[in-house]
């Protein structure tokens, strides 16, 4: 077996160890590295700070634990954003496992919007945010379609309850609150059928705007929506979240898994100009032996 | 992080450990962690589908609460239709009725075409077309930049680009001459667009890996070796040497195992 040949048949093992040795390291070496931040995300910030106090964000934490490495961050750094600007959130999920992560990072937020905090060097004065008031959770209800045409009729139909058992027409949020025409917004946190259905059966049946946070596997899939203006937004994977992040100059887990990130596409590529010097190498000589 | 949160904690670390473990091969640590998940996840989203659907949606309507009292006390009776037609649903299992199963399946898959089609055809196909062919015009072409995502440009590279990978796939004409051209030109789009959704896919995994990294140090290591916690006792370094050990113990099974193979290749 030749050089080139061996290059070409790299246990798999080999690489996964690298990778596992390189975001290892990378890990426990502390540096930053500079965050370019594309026009779709930046649209995203922009339109949120653009709303006045009090109008309401319908976020929809439409994931399971499969995805929460790359959305979650997004979650985090959305709801920062929002209760920072004193506007209020509907959560809802359509995810059959997500409730239970909602109602933590809910709490994780409240937590931490009761410190003081400085963001691009404007002080936030700490303050309670009240279920109910300041933010509702709808809950979860199987077939999203159904759900999302419901909430277009009447966010009471599908969920006459919050999650917490308490009737929608109890909760002060909810005052004069019908549909999505109250609703500022709707970014959507998704990964798989879920974000297709509210661009179609959603953002293309009740006009709303509409902004979507996918997994990397997906970003690719939904740049032409925004091409046609269905939506105005589009955060793709953890690269998406580290962006808002240092929008939103509120560094989390994303931005902090950048640097991480660089060195192991550094790897990867690596590993492909590896193999494909390798395959080219040997057709090259396979063609000059006349095999 | 009190003692029974580090035991949990501990015990998704050593589940996210057997996940990884299946990157060397598969194996009885990968096997368990499967296992469990894939029977916790139905569980869990059984007993969700029943609280948050069946009970509400259907059981809630047809009494008081009273379970004998199921329908009799109703003050929404026609829910029996849609509870009946579920019930339909369950023939599947038996060889002489599962023919009764077409009705339910029959009105749900008409009402999820009549759903999907319109909204379908006008948000996926209509408002992409009308998209790719509507922003092209000279006072316009270059925008603020060359490759301005706004400017006509682009729009103008998105129209000849869809043609091209279009035509790749028109096989009744031979793939030949300015068509040939163009139909390569086709197979060149296509390879940028896997070649982007591939990017985005490496970004993704290596992003699950690193979530797991940032979770495994954050909220388990550092809390096993963190003496400063007041409620940090003994066992939290013991429980991680204890999977560790385990691990070891795995690994040198394991090369045992090889050489043992190796010193008899025929078995």
């Amino acid at each position: 077996m030749t050089i080139f040949e061996k290059m070409m048949a790299i246990d798999r093992r080999w690489v996964f160890l690298l990778l596992a040795v390189v975001v290892v390291g990378t890990y426990a070496v502390s540096f930053q590295i500079p965050i370019r931040i594309n026009s779709e995300v930046r649209s995203i910030y922009e339109f949120v700070g653009k709303l006045q106090p009090g109008q309401i964000v319908y976020l929809g934490i439409d994931y399971d634990p499969s995805m929460q490495a790359e959305l979650h961050p997004m979650a985090y750094a959305i709801m920062e954003h929002c209760f920072r600007k004193d506007l209020r959130i509907i959560f809802c999920t359509l995810s059959q496992y997500g409730s239970g992560m909602v109602d933590a990072a809910i709490h994780d937020i409240t937590d931490s919007m009761k410190l003081d905090q400085t963001y691009h060097g404007v002080a936030y004065k700490g303050r309670e945010l009240v279920n109910g008031v300041d933010y509702v959770f709808l809950g979860y209800k199987p077939y999203f379609i159904l759900q999302i045409l419901g909430m277009g009729q009447n966010f009471r139909l599908p969920f006459p309850i919050d999650y917490y058992g308490r009737p929608l027409d109890s909760l002060p949020i909810m005052n004069g609150v019908i549909n999505y025409k109250q609703v500022a917004c709707v970014i959507d946190l998704s990964g798989g059928n879920i974000t297709d259905a509210w661009v179609s059966y959603g953002q293309g049946r009740f006009n709303f705007p509409l902004a979507l946070g996918t997994t990397g596997v997906m970003a690719a899939d939904y740049y032409p929506y925004l091409n046609s203006g269905q939506i105005f937004g589009l955060m793709g994977g953890l690269l998406g979240a580290a962006q808002y992040e240092q929008l939103a100059d509120n560094p989390g887990p994303a931005t902090d898994g950048m640097r991480i990130q660089v060195f192991a596409h550094i790897v990867i590529i690596a590993f492909i100009v590896v193999g494909n010097v390798g395959y080219f190498t040997s057709r090259r000589r396979r063609a000059t032996e006349g095999r | 992080m009190d003692f029974e949160t580090y035991l949990w904690t501990s015990l998704a670390a050593f589940l996210t450990l057997a996940i990884f473990s299946f990157l060397y091969k598969d194996n009885p640590f990968y096997k368990f962690a499967e296992h469990l998940m894939v029977g916790t996840a139905t569980g869990y989203f059984s007993i969700l589908l029943w609280h948050n659907s069946l009970y509400p949606n259907l059981f809630a309507k047809l009494s008081d609460g009273h379970w004998y009292k199921v329908w009799l006390d109703s003050s929404a009776p026609w829910y029996l239709i849609p509870g009946f037609l579920g019930a339909l649903m369950w023939t599947r299992f038996s060889k002489k009725y599962s023919w009764m199963s077409r009705w339910p399946m029959a009105l749900y898959i008409g009402i999820s075409a009549g759903l999907a089609v319109p909204l379908e055809m006008s948000n996926r196909v209509n408002k992409q077309l009308y998209a790719m062919m509507s922003n092209i015009s000279w006072e316009t072409f270059i925008g603020s930049g060359l490759f301005d995502p706004t400017s006509a440009l682009s729009q103008l590279i998105v129209l000849v680009g869809a043609l091209a990978a279009l035509s790749y796939f028109f096989f009744s004409k031979a793939h030949t001459g300015a068509f040939g051209v163009l139909a390569k030109f086709g197979i060149w789009i296509l390879m940028i667009g896997f070649g982007a959704s591939f990017g985005y896919t490496v970004m993704a995994r290596i992003s699950l890996f690193i979530e797991r990294v940032q979770f495994l140090n954050r909220s388990w290591l550092k809390t096993a070796f963190d003496d400063a916690n007041p409620n940090h006792s003994i066992w939290f370094p013991l429980i991680f040497w204890l999977i560790v050990v385990m691990l070891i113990a795995y690994i040198a099974w394991e090369i045992v195992q090889h050489l043992k193979r190796r010193e008899s290749p025929a078995a």
